[in-house]
């Protein structure tokens, strides 16, 4: 396979020849902030935060997505980019009810972290305070609409890593939401096979493991890669 | 089918043409307002003046002028002319009419006096208008394949089949200039040469007759007066690039234009038109109707192709786009309703005739339905590079209550308002995008002096809100901030901090979305701040917050850096 050499804010790299911008940058050690990438999952580039600047291209492409070229100038944390991740941020943060101090998530949060990496102290926007439910029907799995921030990652995981097409996507807009199946109870599902992996590949408190309260929760992620290492690689280790 | 079969069905209806033909709208438009009684009483009225034999009675597509419909024309002049022009411009117009006229507009063949309404034929709102796209509109019966053979039609497929080579037809397309008419302009040309360059064993053409500007109804008109010419597009555009599936995509709300597309695609399968060898030549090529549920976004191209396979309709980065990657994978050719359209008098009357329209980068015509506060409401076909000031004031006949035009409105929610000043310019792709609008597919919204600019920007903002399909965060969160924000300044409760962050959204919505719903969603706002700024600033009260501005991106006030704000691990 041939490899391609691009600029990285500046510094030279190497990446293979179908990587991703996101791929080559993780790989030099640069790190650009995701929240709706996964490792092991295909990309849906909705998240818009892995936006990057490439010389000679007017628009900002997503790393995630866009495939490495040949001398390609990327550049990852402009002052540009900086602002429109901390706006993005705040439009999340206003769009639900995310309260990190009663959160189970709290600490172990990806929004939360971002957050805080992107110098987001205060939200600008005005709260939209909705009324989300909670869905407490599964016996070992909760769900609340409040926390989620419409990444998809459960519906990415639920089809094609577990492959039982539970978790969908309803309504659209600020009225999008998650649900299970047509839209019944997780509960009353017949699909789930309570696999757990949505619960796993979730950013946020949206999706928790019953039983634990706040700032208890932590998550198994390298299971998922395991999976995938497994079933691509034929290899049955985890990667680091 | 051979050419010689085609022959016989046009030279067959020419002879079976009757001395009169009275023509009836039975388009949407004056669908509504009771048309189809008319045509049957029209029928019952001939029947009784015993003038079956010099008379038919055809329905018709959208004869344009959809404010005084429904609209009923006569071919011949109706004084016992034995010459009868085929859809004679000039002939006796009608306006508003009833079932009950029937009777009185039969008469006059004979002779007779009608009261019914006279509509001016001569006026400039049809002398200026130059028929491509429509130039069946209101003359052939979309429900009759003959009806349109008769009118040329399927020659040019003919011609295309056995005369060309596919890279000549994908030279020919590049040469007549024509540019989408989906909205953004993309060169028609350029686009089949890449789908017909990329490599695949199976690969598609769709129609995009998803249509979801509000006020534009052009595609629905084009589909419901002369869906042949469509589907004869699709045809050459598949042979083209080596396609032998299409599929148009259609919302579920233009239930007329399903139904004649339904039947023209029987028709032409009954016919040999599609299917497999046609001309007998080893061309397959079949068309299915795909109906959609009417949502906004559905009519972006990765969206709608998700859609025809099933799935959720939203939108997925680009590239790859449809040329390499489309529907099923597979390499698509994707096209409005009205590139399609262009395409078969492209071939029947050549390349340079068409390119010999227009401006020197937008080739051709284009249609627009104008709307709004406008004398005319109705469907126009200008060449491209007509003014503004043309179209709305000599066609449209300026707007009603001898109010001023304020604004008009192109592009719809991806568009912007261009002010009165500017109606001098020109209708191309490139001036409309200076002025910070876009040509968009074709809706044409009049405002006249009554008209809130603040108003017009919430109403799109509010569509876009709603149509958002929510994958993305700007579109999705931001639009709902963008609205309530033009809600605040419209409610006078709002301050000039939060136009600065009414701003700063659009410029990250703009910026960030993932597909064009998001990307163009803050032109309204966008070109009624450039034009018209006063009227939010008018609205904003006194500041009294003192703290850091909104668009301050660093925005410490004093509180920790933020790396000291990290959880300690
Ligand atoms: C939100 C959105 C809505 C769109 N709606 C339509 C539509 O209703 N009809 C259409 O032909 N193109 C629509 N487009 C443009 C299509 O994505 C695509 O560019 C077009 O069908 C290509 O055809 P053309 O090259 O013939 O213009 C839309 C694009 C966006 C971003
Ligand atoms: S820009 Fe809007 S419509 Fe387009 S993908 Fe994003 S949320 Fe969906
Ligand atoms: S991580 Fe690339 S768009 Fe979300």
């Amino acid at each position: 396979m041939a490899a391609k050499t691009l600029i990285i804010n500046g510094k030279h790299v190497s990446a293979e020849e179908n990587a991703t911008i996101l791929e080559a940058a993780t790989e030099a050690g640069i790190s650009i902030p995701t929240l709706c990438h996964l490792d092991g999952v295909y990309d849906a580039g909705a998240c818009r935060l892995c936006l990057v600047e490439v010389a000679g291209i007017s628009k900002l492409l997503p790393a995630c997505t866009t495939k490495v070229a040949e001398g390609m100038d990327v550049s990852t944390d402009t002052e540009r980019l900086r602002k429109y991740r901390r706006m993005t941020l705040e439009l999340l943060f206003a769009e639900r009810n995310h309260v990190c101090a009663v959160c189970v998530s709290n600490n172990h949060c990806e929004l939360q972290t971002l957050a805080y990496s992107q110098g987001m102290e205060h939200v600008r926007f005005e709260y939209r305070f909705p009324k989300w439910e909670v869905d407490n029907t599964h016996a070992l799995f909760g769900m609340d609409h409040n926390r989620c921030i419409l990444c998809t990652r459960c519906v990415r995981v639920c089809w094609h890593i577990e492959g039982a097409g539970t978790k969908n996507e309803s309504g659209r807009g600020a009225k999008e939401r998650i649900i299970t199946d047509l839209n019944q109870p997780w509960g009353a599902s017949d699909t789930c096979t309570n696999c757990g992996k949505c619960v796993m590949a979730c950013p946020t408190g949206a999706l928790f493991y019953k039983g634990s309260t706040v700032s208890e929760m932590e998550r198994d992620r390298s299971k998922l890669e395991f999976i995938v290492t497994a079933r691509e690689k034929k290899q049955w280790i985890a990667s680091e | 089918m051979v050419i010689d079969d085609l022959i016989a069905i046009a030279e067959q209806e020419r002879a079976a043409r009757k001395k009169y033909v009275i023509r009836c709208c039975l388009a949407a438009g004056c669908m509504s307002s009771n048309s189809k009684g008319v045509k049957e009483a029209l029928d019952v009225a001939v029947k009784e003046a015993g003038l079956e034999n010099d008379v038919e009675v055809r329905g018709v597509g959208c004869m344009k002028l959809c404010c005084q419909g429904p609209l009923v024309q006569i071919d011949g002049d109706g004084q016992g002319a034995t010459v009868r022009i085929e859809g004679n411009p000039q002939g006796p117009l009608y306006q508003r009419v009833t079932p009950e006229d029937a009777a009185s507009l039969v008469a006059t063949l004979k002779g007779g006096k009608t009261n019914v309404q006279r509509g001016d034929p001569a006026q400039p709102f049809f002398t200026n208008q130059v028929s491509i796209v429509l130039a069946n509109s209101g003359i052939v019966d979309p429900e009759r394949i003959e009806s349109y053979i008769a009118a040329d039609g399927y020659q040019a497929l003919h011609d295309v089949l056995r005369e060309m080579t596919p890279k000549d037809v994908v030279e020919a397309m590049i040469k007549s200039g024509l540019r989408g008419r989906g909205g953004a302009g993309y060169p028609t040309g350029l686009k089949w040469a890449t789908v017909a360059k990329t490599p695949g064993n199976q690969k598609y053409v769709i129609c995009n007759a998803d249509e979801g500007d509000p006020g534009a109804f052009m595609d629905r008109s084009v589909l419901e007066s002369d869906p042949h010419s469509v589907l004869e597009g699709m045809a050459i555009g598949a042979y083209a690039v080596g396609a032998n599936q299409g599929f148009i995509y259609v919302r579920a709300e233009y239930p007329l234009a399903i139904s004649r597309l339904q039947n023209a695609i029987k028709q032409a399968k009954q016919k040999e038109l599609l299917g497999s060898g046609v001309f007998e030549s080893p061309f397959n090529f079949n068309i299915d109707v795909r109906i959609g549920a009417g949502a906004f976004v559905c009519g972006e191209e990765t969206a709608l192709m998700s859609s025809v396979e099933g799935k959720r309709g939203s939108p997925r980065p680009r590239p790859p786009f449809p040329a390499e990657r489309g529907l099923w994978s597979s390499p698509t050719l994707i096209n409005n309703v009205e590139t399609f359209a262009n395409v078969p008098p492209i071939f029947r009357k050549g390349p340079e005739w068409f390119a010999g329209i227009g401006t020197e980068k937008s080739k051709g015509t284009k249609v627009f339905a104008l709307a709004g506060r406008i004398t005319n409401t109705g469907l126009l076909e200008v060449p491209m590079g007509t003014t503004l000031r043309e179209i709305v004031e000599k066609m449209g006949g300026g707007a009603p209550d001898g109010r001023k035009i304020k604004a008009v409105q192109t592009g719809g929610p991806s568009g912007g308002c261009i002010p009165a000043e500017a109606l001098d310019t020109p209708v191309d792709y490139d001036s409309l995008v200076k002025l910070g609008s876009i040509m968009g597919s074709g809706g044409m919204i009049v405002m006249d002096d009554t008209s809130r600019m603040v108003d017009v920007a919430r109403f799109f903002m509010e569509f876009c809100m709603d149509e958002s399909c929510g994958k993305c965060i700007p579109c999705r969160a931001g639009t709902v901030q963008m609205y309530h924000l033009l809600n605040k300044i419209l409610e006078g409760k709002a301050t000039p901090r939060d136009l600065e962050q009414l701003e700063s959204l659009c410029d990250l919505v703009k910026n960030t979305s993932l597909c064009g719903l998001g990307q163009t969603a803050p032109n309204p706002v966008l070109s009624t701040l450039r034009f018209f700024r006063k009227e939010y600033t008018d609205l904003l009260k006194e500041d009294v917050y003192a703290g850091p501005k909104t668009d301050d991106p660093g925005q410490t006030n004093g509180g920790p850096k933020p790396e000291a704000l990290l959880p300690v691990t």
